[in-house]
């Protein structure tokens, strides 16, 4: 791990100052930027730890009914939180699917939302790779590229963003609030992230000294609380990133679908909104001929970047059952196994 | 420079300086505190045997900044059996751990026994074997003692949930 200097932000306007110089990043529980400094693939000469900082660990239930979630919430107290899981059962899922206990427990939620991918080849110093080193190309192309992305990706990167929790907020219309240099803004979700292009190492939209506060869902969110589920398909049945992952989420209106939120994990280096799938879905009968037309619609833009052909189908297949599951209805409970194609209630579903 | 921070450690207030902010909370108790029951296994947040609980909740000790957690109440496994009442030689998850077997070289398992204790506390898992593997997922035991670890963090849980059993840890 490099040397740094270590700054204690007592407030807001003094982390974004802080934070605003060359080389400088945030440290809020370092799950994710510890691990990347001790394999030298962050090299911050600044560390602003912001972990002290008042009033961003509130989970705010918004009298419109929106949700405003504090940037250093713990991932597992808001999985956890009652009234949040109750109105967003797909984003406590996706959140309770990621990681370990242990991480849940230390992760933020910003932070959440601005790990880096784990492509092996970005983690590995001997390996080229575009984000890490501008120009120096890319080795998963020639690589083993079993688990890479299979939509918007480039000849430069062909990494995929590795959030469980993003792939639900993404279809929920989630908003950042970003404090920077030249006062506060919001940011959609999905607009945080930009795709590879040419400089894969621009990952977000994010100037230097931006700090995001909260994440915001909107009333509409909740909505979809009856018919709302993550689906995740991983190496193993806990503690492993996804190889493809989907949130489906309902409204009914009479026997038909009234809207449909679907958004796709683990295909892209962005949480994919799959609203072409949306639209099929709109005012369609729920059964699994409008569900693959409408998982046909997003895939339609899918290509394999490598040895990866396979996640296509994969896709496919997974918002069918997705939306199937959530057709079925949010189990009353979180699934001992969440996310899992094993457990029980997605089996007989 | 120096950096002051304070803990409390197994029930004891410390007040630590470092000479460098880059020691995590897994080195400052192993290689300045003398604890080093907490292992270092990958050192990168996969295996688990760094497992503390810090304000009472479970964590990856090798992940954390020292300086960030300044002002936190850390248990380690040495505090573990004392945290219940003085003298007491073990603590329920230890006692449940040995009579289930649930190590074979013992490396993984001061990690596997704070995780089970922050599960059991958590009050999530209950009776069902299927949520206690998922629970327990964040730490891995090279020696493929699951079985063992699944009953005894399952009988343990039980055993805490008895009539005039304190649950404190």
């Amino acid at each position: 791990m490099n040397r740094f200097d270590y700054v204690r932000a007592g407030s807001v306007a003094e982390a974004v100052a802080a934070a605003a110089e060359p080389g400088a990043a945030y440290l809020a529980a370092g799950t994710n930027l510890l691990d990347l400094m001790k394999g030298n693939i962050a090299r911050p000469g600044r560390l602003v730890d912001v972990t002290h900082l008042p009033g961003l660990d509130r989970i705010e239930h918004l009298p419109g009914g929106g949700v405003r979630i504090g940037a250093l919430v713990r991932n597992s107290d808001l999985a956890y939180d009652p009234d949040f899981a109750r109105t967003h059962p797909a984003v406590a899922e996706a959140l309770l699917s990621g990681a370990s206990a242990q991480l849940r427990n230390a992760a933020t939620v910003a932070g959440n939302l601005l790990q880096r991918t784990r492509c092996p080849y970005f983690y590995d110093p001997a390996s080229a790779c575009n984000k890490r080193d501008p120009g120096a190309g890319c080795d998963a192309r020639s690589g083993e590229t079993r688990l890479h992305a299979v939509l918007g990706w480039s000849e430069h990167c062909i990494a995929t963003h590795p959030s469980d929790f993003c792939v639900p907020l993404v279809s929920l219309d989630a908003v950042v609030e970003i404090e920077g240099k030249a006062g506060a803004r919001d940011v959609p979700l999905e607009a945080l992230y930009r795709l590879p292009d040419s400089r894969p190492d621009r990952e977000t939209v994010l100037a230097p000294g931006d700090l995001i506060v909260a994440l915001r869902l909107p009333p509409e969110a909740a909505g979809f609380a009856a018919h709302s589920r993550y689906l995740k398909v991983r190496d193993r049945t806990s503690y492993a990133f996804a190889v493809v992952s989907a949130a489906a989420s309902l409204r009914f209106e009479g026997g038909r679908i009234g809207e449909a939120r679907v958004a796709l994990g683990g295909v892209a280096l962005k949480p994919w909104r799959a609203r072409a799938t949306e639209a099929v879905l709109a005012g369609a009968e729920p059964n699994e001929r409008s569900f693959g037309e409408a998982a046909d619609a997003t895939l339609a833009d899918a290509h394999p970047s490598g040895d990866n052909a396979y996640k296509i189908e994969l896709a496919r297949r997974l918002i069918v059952r997705a939306l199937t599951l959530a057709a079925a209805g949010t189990p009353e409970r979180m699934p001992a196994l969440p996310a899992s194609a094993f457990s029980g209630d997605a089996l007989h579903a | 420079m120096t950096f002051r921070l304070t803990l409390t450690v197994n029930g004891q207030p410390r007040a630590i300086e470092l000479d460098d902010p880059r020691v995590t909370l897994l080195d400052l108790l192993r290689e300045r505190l003398g604890l080093t029951g907490s292992k270092k296994g990958c050192d990168r947040g996969q295996c688990g045997a760094c497992t503390v609980l810090v304000d009472g909740r479970r964590v990856n000790s090798c992940l954390a900044l020292a300086l960030s957690l300044d002002g936190a109440d850390v248990l380690t496994i040495e505090g573990l059996a004392h945290s219940l009442a003085p003298g007491e030689p073990l603590h329920p998850v230890q006692a449940a751990f040995i009579e289930h077997d649930g190590f074979q070289c013992g490396f993984c398992t001061p990690g596997q026994i704070m995780s089970a204790v922050g599960l059991i506390h958590e009050g999530r898992a209950g009776d069902d074997p299927e949520r206690v593997r998922e629970g327990m997922s964040g730490n891995l035991c090279r020696c493929g003692a699951y079985i063992g670890i699944t009953q005894a963090v399952l009988d343990a849980q039980a055993r805490m949930a008895g009539p005039g059993q304190g649950g404190a840890a």
